[in-house]
């Protein structure tokens, strides 16, 4: 447990604002787009533009100053060496970054990360289609069902995960009591404290959390499959199983190739779960790139090293979403680009 | 009113019915699972909730066990417990200041990207779609640094609400936009002649008949800042503090109060139920249409 965090508390360093970038960009002037009756002075095409930057720039600015500057800082910030006191003077290049990459407890990060989100494509993706295809079809209390599945998507993070640390509770906890009573035994130092099991163990609470989102939107995806298309299938004499897999699972293509992108994204960027059944340990054995991320900028203070570690975070992203776009998305037309 | 991303749930499930089926086999199946799926979905929640009813006594004698005899101590305890609204209130507080800013301001910006022929319209509709992939922890350090040193909003609802409405933005965009599309361009029309100018048009046509999209992106606004961890744990302390927080606290410092925890926990879910009951097919709505694009 040498890397586990004892508090989550975040004791604001103190600071002489050392204000890298980030002050100076308050929204501009706004234009007097409440001037109704001044049609006649200014030209349409002045007036067209001064109302797209009345609507657009309250959004603008909000996403620039929360968004685009924060990342900017952070790769500002992976250049210098810095505790979060004074101004960014210790100027170190790419030491950051070599320190990152080379770093055990990042590169295992990384891996938990890519293995979160293989698993998560492999197990959701053939369950919660399953699940989908059984469930399509007219059946006593559907709708019910429907609500279920989606509960555990809607509880926070938090609270799930405060759940199944009780669930998981070495001996005393339910899971182990269950097995008890057949005889079976759970692991020692239970089931998220033993350096072997922790990350699979905390796939399954992920699966558990996250199926219910797959289920929904398949579901919701197989309702825009047009009726006469089963119809027609069946008059040619195609079989259940024939239907959904050359009719059915290949219409709702769109619909998987876009839930395995966010599912993808969520994955990279795990956090809450992790940070409440096991903080990345034991033994770091369940760090993702976001809880070493945190853990570096705020519990020590490694201001240079949460930078580079958050390009990295973001480079890999940026990559695996691309990669994403070019080899699987690219099948799907583009609605944003195509439509008018 | 109805759009590409309003897919209404409601109605009856499309597929094909299987007349005279009740008996097969097949349908044994797929009773057998449906029960199966939820025994596993509901399974730890409930355990949570009948926990809260139990003693700790109990809890350790059983852990599989009902509660007999039902105590109420626990739910009263937290009921009681000051601080449990406190971090509702808080909670409440950061939600609604976070819905209201990103409907506001992502209507708003998803108005000329929707209706307007302008120079760059693409460009700055991929910049909030490219948006879509960066997560708030990418940029959660510098995000933290900003906002408790140089606007010196740490520790307030609006330093929390301001960055998730920012991040909650892109979503917002990508599902309004092709909303808004879809309203008929003989409204537009209809409108200028009658001579009123597209900012009346946006306030007295557009806002009124784009009500089902805004609820819907204001409900998912509402539920992610409801959820949020991350960045209220970096941000919040003390009295401020909101209810992720508080469960988190709360299971941390009573840790051999497996009882109380599971109370606790059980009463925080309770907001974020509620609403989803009452919303759900709001929040199906616009996840079905945040995965159509």
């Amino acid at each position: 447990m040498a890397d586990d965090v004892t508090t989550p508390d975040v004791a604001a360093s103190p600071a002489t604002s050392p204000a890298p970038d980030a002050a100076g960009r308050t929204p501009r002037v706004r234009p007097a787009a409440s001037a109704r009756g001044g049609r006649r002075g200014v030209s349409s095409q002045l007036r067209k533009r001064l109302e797209i930057f009345f609507f657009v720039a309250p959004a603008c600015a909000l996403f620039g100053l929360f968004v685009i500057v924060p990342i900017a800082t952070a790769v500002q910030m992976s250049l210098y060496k810095w505790k979060g006191i004074g101004p960014l003077v210790d100027f170190v290049g790419l030491r950051n970054y070599v320190s990152v990459l080379t770093n055990e407890v990042f590169t295992d990060a990384v891996v938990h990360n890519l293995i979160i989100v293989g698993l998560s494509i492999l197990i959701q993706l053939p369950l919660g289609l399953g699940i989908a295809l059984l469930l399509n079809r007219k059946m006593w209390g559907q709708s019910a069902l429907r609500t279920i599945i989606f509960v555990p998507y809607v509880l926070a993070e938090v609270v799930a995960g405060v759940i199944w640390v009780q669930l998981l509770q070495p001996q005393y906890g339910v899971i182990d009591a269950l097995l008890g009573a057949v005889g079976l035994e759970g692991p020692e130092q239970g089931w998220l404290g033993d350096p072997d099991l922790a990350l699979w163990t905390l796939m399954v609470v992920l699966t558990w959390k996250y199926l219910g989102l797959a289920v929904i939107l398949f579901l919701a995806g197989l309702q825009s499959v047009p009726e006469e298309l089963y119809e027609a299938a069946q008059l040619d004499g195609a079989g259940w199983w024939q239907v959904q897999r050359k009719i059915t699972i290949p219409l709702l293509g769109p619909t998987l190739r876009t839930w395995g992108f966010l599912s993808m994204i969520g994955s990279l960027q795990l956090f809450d779960m992790v940070w409440i059944l096991t903080r990345g340990g034991p033994a770091n054995a369940t760090t993702t790139m976001a809880t070493f991320l945190v853990n570096e900028g705020t519990q020590r203070n490694n201001f240079g090293i949460a930078g580079a570690a958050s390009v990295v975070l973001f480079v890999i992203a940026l990559f695996m979403a691309v990669l994403y776009q070019q080899l699987i998305l690219r099948r799907d037309t583009r609605p944003e680009t195509g439509r008018k | 009113m109805s759009a590409p991303t309003m897919n209404d749930l409601s109605l009856p499930p499309t597929t094909p019915e299987r007349r005279g089926g009740t008996f097969r086999p097949t349908n044994v199946l797929v009773y057998g699972v449906a029960l199966v799926v939820v025994a596993i979905t509901l399974g730890p929640v409930v355990y949570g909730v009948l926990g809260g009813f139990r003693t700790n006594a109990q809890l350790a004698e059983s852990p599989a066990g009902l509660p007999g005899p039902w105590v109420l101590d626990n739910y009263t305890g937290v009921l009681t417990n000051p601080a449990f609204w406190q971090y509702t209130w808080n909670s409440t507080g950061v939600s609604l200041i976070t819905t209201a800013v990103v409907v506001i301001f992502g209507v708003m910006a998803a108005y000329p990207l929707a209706r307007y022929e302008f120079k760059g319209r693409e460009g700055l509709f991929m910049v909030f779609v490219v948006g879509l992939l960066f997560p708030a922890t990418v940029a959660i350090v510098p995000l933290f640094i900003l906002i408790t040193q140089n606007l010196q909003l740490g520790n307030t609802w609006i330093g929390v609400a301001l960055p998730q409405a920012a991040f909650a933005l892109p979503m917002t965009v990508v599902i309004l936009r092709p909303f808004l599309m879809a309203l008929p361009k003989e409204l537009e029309e209809a409108a200028m002649l009658d001579g009123t100018s597209r900012i009346g048009f946006f306030w007295r046509i557009l806002i009124p008949l784009s009500g089902p999209g805004m609820v819907t992106v204001g409900v998912l606004a509402f539920v992610q800042s409801w959820n949020s961890y991350l960045l209220p744990l970096l941000l919040l302390q003390g009295e401020m503090k909101t209810l992720p927080l508080g469960v988190a606290d709360f299971s941390s410092e009573h840790a051999s109060d497996t009882a109380g925890v599971f109370a606790f926990t059980s009463l925080a879910m309770i907001p974020a139920l509620v609403f989803f009951l009452a919303m759900q097919k709001r929040i199906v709505n616009g996840l079905q249409g945040a995965v159509k694009g």
